[in-house]
């Protein structure tokens, strides 16, 4: 991966200045769960459906944008449906649950310096590398 | 509407960043969390590339009486650290692993792997709809018996 680290890291600070305008411009937490959880009517608080909805149209038009820039970029899902289904599940209810996602207690909590976003980033951190971790030795990946 | 406008822009951003830094690629981030095997350290230099900004957006934030472009600051202010805090996030951990999808790569790939994706998605919404429909039942009684009722 001789360029990766570098594309990840612009990246990152686009993801950065990304969460940053919403901060600044309209004062709240660029967390992608929440935001979902709101624009689809499964959040009783949060900030105007029509706020969140907008930003979660962004997501896919941006990354349209730049992957017709880069001529295309390279996915490899897991290759069974099921798979999809089930980690959809824990996603989704696991981030209402604790209350967010890699945006908005990793990028926008530990920025912030949240105890309890850097905590619940280190719980889901852990958590995730145990479920690879175990999957590879069941040879389920 | 110009709201909605800054939130699009945003949104743009965000699903522009996570595509060029690669973390639309579920191996890739599978790739980090497999700390014991092939492991792939990227998702290391997205996290520092968006603390960048964001260290900055905070320090600025206070001295701001009120975001550009809205009456007020939205923030959150939850400050304990409980079980739903915890077992959210060991939950959401398990699905992060089991796919290499958190919500916002979920929802970029639309743009990238629409089928895939939005598997990926619907269920996303389902156990977001499933925590609804929960939390006001099963979700007190069980923090009542962990003894860690927020009331």
């Amino acid at each position: 991966m001789p360029e990766s680290w570098f594309h990840a890291l612009v990246g990152g600070f686009m993801i950065g200045g990304a969460a940053a305008l919403m901060l600044l411009g309209l004062g709240r937490i660029a967390g992608v769960s929440g935001m979902s959880a709101r624009a689809a009517g499964l959040a009783e608080t949060g900030p105007p459906p029509g706020l969140a909805l907008g930003f979660i149209m962004g997501l896919p038009l941006g990354a349209w944008l730049v992957a017709r820039a880069m001529g295309g970029v390279a996915l490899r899902f897991p290759p069974s449906a099921a798979a999809l289904v089930v980690a959809g599940l824990l996603v989704g209810f696991g981030t209402r649950l604790g209350s967010g996602c890699t945006s908005g207690h990793g990028v926008c909590g530990m920025s912030r310096f949240s105890s309890r976003s850097i905590v619940a980033t280190l719980v889901f951190m852990a958590s995730g590398i145990a479920t690879v971790a175990i999957m590879n030795l069941a040879g389920l990946s | 509407m110009k709201q909605i406008g800054i939130a699009l822009l945003s949104g743009a951003l965000f699903g522009a960043g996570l595509t060029y830094s690669g973390m639309t690629d579920p191996a890739k981030v599978r790739g980090f969390l497999d700390v014991f095997g092939a492991w792939n350290p990227a998702l290391i230099f997205v996290m520092g590339g968006a603390m960048l900004p964001m260290l900055l957006a905070w320090r600025l934030q206070p001295r701001l009486n009120a975001p550009l472009a809205s009456e007020r600051f939205s923030l959150p202010g939850a400050r304990r650290i409980d079980g739903k805090l915890l077992g959210g996030a060991v939950l959401f951990g398990i699905g992060w692993g089991v796919a290499g999808l958190c919500p916002g790569p979920g929802l970029t790939d639309l743009a990238l792997a629409p089928r895939r994706a939005a598997t990926f998605v619907l269920a996303m919404l389902a156990g977001m709809a499933l925590f609804r429909f929960t939390s006001r039942q099963i979700i007190p009684q069980a923090a009542k018996m962990l003894g860690t009722d927020e009331g």
